[in-house]
C-alpha cells in the first residue's frame, strides 16, 4: 500500500471543520443526508489524502446519522424495518460501486473516476432534484391557496401501482407506507442508494426520492428512514477502509463534534415545517450541487485529452468555483433550515398560546 | 428538582463528560496514528479503536448536544407529526 500520512491538526483546520460539520450535520438532521459531499472537498483542501477524506468521512457518517435517527425515531417518524431492509441492500450496492469506482480507476486512472462520478452526479441530480423541487413548489402553491393547510399526503401514480402490486412469499408491510410492498421492489432501490453512495458520498438523494415517489412514504418519514441506511451503510464502510488503517478517527471526531450540534437542530426543524420544506430543500441542495459539477467536468475532459487541453491553472480555478459553489450549496440548505424553524416556532408559538 | 433545572444538570455532566473525551483525543492524537499505521501493518483487530470511539462520542457528545440545545429552548413541536 502507498505511504499514507495523517496531517498535524491546527486550531485553525480543527475550526473549519467544525463548522462545516455543523452545517453538514443540520441538513442530514433535516434531509436525512447530504452535507457529506462537502467534507471530503473541505478535508483534501486542508492537505488529507483523499482516501483518508473519504474514510474518515465515512467514519462520521455513521455515529451521526445513529444519533439523528434516535432523535427522529422519538418523533414517531423512523419507520426502522423499512430502513434496515433499504441499509441491507444499500450496503450491498456500495460494495459493487467500489469495485466499479476501483475498475474504472484501473483502466482510466483517476481522472475516468472522477469524470464517472460527475456523470452520475449530473444525471441523478438534474433527473432527481428537478423532480423533487417541482414537487415542493407544487406542494407550496396548493398549501397557500388552501391557506395554509398542509396538503393531504398524495401517492404518485408510480407509488400506487407499486403497492398494487403482489409477489406472493415477498410482501412486507411498512408503517411508513400503510400499505404492503414486495421485498423485489425495496430491494433494488436500496441497492441503488448504496451504489451511488460509493459514487458521491450522498445515497440520501437517490434513496429518499425513491421511498418518496416510488414507495409512496411521507417525505419526513423518508428523510428520517433514510438516516437508518445511512447508519447502515456508513458502519460497513467504515469498518472496511478501517480494516485498511486508513479512518483518521481524529478528524472524524472533530468533524462530528460539530456535525452533532448541527443534527439535532434538524431533526428539531422537521416536527415544525410541512412535507412540502423538507422536499424544497432537498431539491435546492441537488440543483445547487449539480451546477458544482459544471465547474470540473471541463479539466476531467481536458485531462482525458478529450478536448483541446486546458492550462494547469485554468482548472484549478475552475476547481475552486466548484468548491465554492458546493459550499454554498451547504449554507443555502443550512439557511433555509434555520429560517424555516424559526418561523415554525414562531408559528407554533402562536398557536399554542391562541388555543 | 424542576424539569430545566434537571436539563442544566445533564448538559453539565454530559458537556464535561464531552470535554474529557475530546481532550483524550488530543492527548492521545500520535497513539491513534500509530494504531492506524499498525492496523495497515497487519494488525488488524486494530480496526475497532475507530469504531469504538467513534459510538462512545456518539452517545455522549450526542447526549451533550441534545440536552444543550433543550436548555436553550430549541425544542421539538409538542406534537409530533
Amino acid at each position: 500500500m502507498e505511504s499514507i500520512s495523517f496531517i498535524d491538526l491546527t486550531l485553525t483546520s480543527a475550526l473549519a471543520l467544525f463548522v462545516v460539520g455543523f452545517v453538514g450535520g443540520m441538513v442530514s438532521g433535516f434531509i436525512g443526508s447530504g452535507g457529506a459531499f462537502v467534507m471530503t472537498p473541505a478535508m483534501m483542501t486542508l492537505g488529507v489524502p483523499g482516501i483518508v477524506a473519504v474514510a474518515s468521512n465515512i467514519c462520521h457518517k455513521f455515529p451521526k446519522a445513529l444519533v439523528a435517527a434516535i432523535k427522529r425515531h422519538k418523533y414517531g417518524q423512523v419507520d426502522v424495518k423499512l430502513g434496515i431492509i433499504m441499509g441491507l441492500f444499500a450496503e450491498l450496492g456500495m460494495l459493487v460501486g467500489k469495485n466499479v469506482m476501483t475498475d474504472i480507476k484501473n483502466t482510466y486512472g483517476d481522472t475516468g473516476t472522477s469524470l464517472y462520478v460527475s456523470v452520475v452526479f449530473v444525471v441523478v441530480l438534474a433527473i432527481v432534484g428537478s423532480f423533487v423541487l417541482r414537487d415542493a413548489l407544487r406542494m407550496r402553491k396548493a398549501e397557500k391557496q388552501s391557506g395554509g393547510v398542509e396538503a393531504a399526503h398524495k401517492l404518485t401514480r408510480l407509488a400506487s401501482w407499486v403497492q398494487s402490486i403482489h409477489i406472493p412469499g415477498t410482501m412486507m408491510y411498512f408503517d411508513s407506507l400503510k400499505s404492503k410492498v414486495s421485498l423485489l421492489i425495496v430491494a433494488p432501490l436500496g441497492f441503488a442508494t448504496g451504489l451511488l453512495a460509493s459514487a458521491i458520498a450522498v445515497g440520501g438523494f437517490v434513496g429518499v426520492p425513491a421511498m418518496m415517489y416510488v414507495l409512496g412514504a411521507p417525505a419526513i418519514m423518508a428523510s428520517a428512514t433514510e438516516l437508518v441506511v445511512a447508519f447502515i451503510m456508513g458502519l460497513g464502510g467504515t469498518i472496511l477502509y478501517a480494516l485498511d488503517g486508513v479512518v483518521d478517527v481524529r478528524l472524524a471526531m472533530i468533524i462530528l463534534a460539530g456535525s452533532l450540534f448541527g443534527v439535532q437542530i434538524g431533526a428539531i426543524g422537521t416536527t415544525y415545517v410541512q412535507d412540502s420544506v423538507v422536499k424544497f430543500v432537498m431539491g435546492l441542495i441537488m440543483i445547487i450541487v449539480l451546477f458544482s459539477r459544471f465547474f470540473y467536468v471541463p479539466g476531467y475532459l481536458s485531462n482525458l485529452e478529450l478536448i483541446d487541453p486546458m492550462a494547469p491553472e485554468t482548472i484549478a480555478y475552475l476547481k475552486l468555483l466548484g468548491d465554492i459553489t458546493l459550499v454554498l450549496a451547504l449554507a443555502t440548505g443550512g439557511l433555509t433550515i434555520i429560517v424555516a424553524i424559526i418561523k415554525g416556532m414562531a408559528e407554533h408559538r402562536r398557536k399554542v398560546s391562541a388555543s | 428538582m424542576s424539569e430545566r433545572k434537571k436539563t442544566a444538570v445533564a448538559t453539565a455532566i454530559f458537556g464535561v463528560s464531552s470535554l474529557v473525551l475530546y481532550l483524550l483525543l488530543f492527548v492521545y492524537s500520535d497513539q491513534l496514528v500509530l494504531w492506524a499505521e499498525q492496523t495497515r501493518q497487519g494488525q488488524k483487530v486494530l480496526f475497532l479503536v475507530p469504531i469504538v470511539i467513534a459510538f462512545v462520542f456518539s452517545w455522549v457528545h450526542g447526549s451533550f448536544t441534545g440536552y444543550f440545545w433543550e436548555l436553550l429552548g430549541v425544542r421539538a413541536a409538542a406534537k409530533s407529526k
